[in-house]
């Protein structure tokens, strides 16, 4: 079976998708909402695909945590922005490989994780205060509020904080 | 219609799927029940952890393992074909159709023992998902890898644990002789071999637990030399049954207690 090909489709489709970039850049993460679902390196693929009736959105999320509890969250805020953008259907597939990994986190995303108190991931002997930056914290707990951080302590300011912890 | 007339597995009725397919539904319930179970037993500790801090790694720890659960029994559900979904299999099953190691059901009991059983699964976890990551099948590849990253943390930690409680106070090495002597019988099931996981290494898409034993011995007997606790011999008489179902009783209470919400009110969502 063979279909006519419509030639226009292509340059649309490329602005379109950078547009979608731009619509998810304004999803907070809803744990740490200082951070989008683009900072956080989850979104690994934007692509429409199909032609006519059968065009859609596809987005490719990976999640942090096997049991991140804001996965569903997370799925529910992205169809919804992508809604409210007049995407009529979009489709959101999870992907596992290759697991996400905190080296996925963009560099304003560090920048912005450490403006909000949160030590950005590193090896644990380059961990500093997010505060004062003395490289003296000792480790608390190696598991924080949620599944992605580790509790510190800075021995400088004496204030507790959170770790990204390197994944 | 036999087996051999050519037809896919999805073609045919689900009592028809061929052996392999069979034993590879099988192996992803093992994989499944035992993160599930582990992960309500460690929920239990909610509210009674001996610290905070250790209150929210204790609930991370669940959570991990909970979240792989629902990967491993998602599949295992889609493989079988029958139309049972990860919640149907997690709160619709009676104990014996639980495919769990006997080591993740055995209860809490003190800290000792909640942390030494955590120690020994998660080494043993770790090899394991480490050798799965190389599977042929992709999507379990893909939750084993996914998988090998929260475990190393659980590792390191229920490593210091074990340590800190061995070489600690007179009683906290007391209780941690008398946590591994109760638990050691527990640990030779992740490592026996059945039909099930035979057929797996056969077709590639599982791997072989005797291959696990070496690295698993290795990494305990290290930490319990460290934590000057006497490793039980390693050939003595051990424990099995829950791979192909035979349980203790012990996990008929933890799925009734799992369980009784999802069934007094069948299908609701909230």
């Amino acid at each position: 079976m063979t279909v006519a090909h419509e030639h226009a489709a292509p340059v649309a489709a490329a602005s379109d998708v950078a547009a979608v970039w731009e619509w998810l850049a304004d999803v907070p993460d809803p744990e740490i909402p200082v951070l989008s679902v683009v900072d956080l390196g989850i979104v690994r693929e934007v692509s429409w695909r199909g032609e006519g009736a059968e065009r859609a959105l596809h987005v490719a999320l990976s999640p942090t945590y096997s049991g991140c509890p804001a996965t569903t969250v997370i799925r529910r805020d992205i169809e919804s922005a992508l809604r409210a953008h007049g995407v009529a259907n979009p489709k959101l597939e999870v992907r596992l490989a290759p697991p996400w990994s905190t080296d996925w986190i963009s560099p304003a995303g560090r920048e912005k994780l450490r403006a909000y108190g949160i030590a950005p991931p590193s090896a644990p002997r380059a961990v500093v205060c997010p505060r004062c930056a003395a490289a003296e914290v000792e480790l608390v707990s190696r598991f924080g509020s949620t599944p992605c951080k580790a509790l510190y302590r800075c021995n400088a300011c004496r204030e507790p904080f959170d770790h990204f912890k390197c994944h | 219609m036999s087996a051999e007339d050519g037809h896919t597995p999805s073609e045919r009725a689900s009592d028809e799927r061929t052996p392999d397919e069979r034993s590879r539904v099988e192996y992803l319930l093992r994989l499944g029940d035992s993160d599930l179970v582990l992960g309500q037993r460690l929920i239990a500790w909610i509210g009674h952890a001996p610290v905070l801090e250790e209150e929210l790694a204790i609930g991370n720890v669940a959570l991990d393992l909970i979240g792989q659960a629902r990967l491993w029994l998602s599949y295992a559900g889609e493989r079988e074909g029958a139309g049972r979904d990860e919640d149907a299999l997690a709160y619709f099953r009676q104990a014996h159709e639980f495919r769990n190691v006997l080591l993740a059901e055995r209860p809490n009991d003190d800290f000792a023992v909640t942390m030494t059983r955590q120690f020994f699964y998660d080494v043993w976890h770790l090899e394991l998902l480490r050798a799965l990551s190389g599977s042929n099948d992709a999507r379990s590849a893909g939750i084993a890898a996914k998988g090998a990253r929260e475990v190393s943390y659980h590792v390191e930690r229920s490593r210091e644990w074990v340590v800190r409680l061995g070489d600690g106070t007179a009683e906290s090495n007391r209780r941690m002789r008398r946590a591994v002597e109760l638990l050691w019988p527990y640990t030779g099931e992740l490592f026996a071999p059945d039909a099930v996981d035979e057929a797996g290494v056969r077709a590639g898409w599982g791997c072989d637990p005797a291959a696990l034993r070496a690295p698993w011995l290795t990494a305990v007997e290290d930490a319990l030399t460290e934590a000057t606790i006497d490793v039980p011999p390693a050939d003595g008489w051990m424990q099995s049954g829950g791979k192909s179902g035979r349980h203790s009783e012990d996990l008929s209470y933890l799925l009734a207690e799992m369980q009784s919400v999802r069934r007094s009110v069948p299908g609701a969502t909230w």
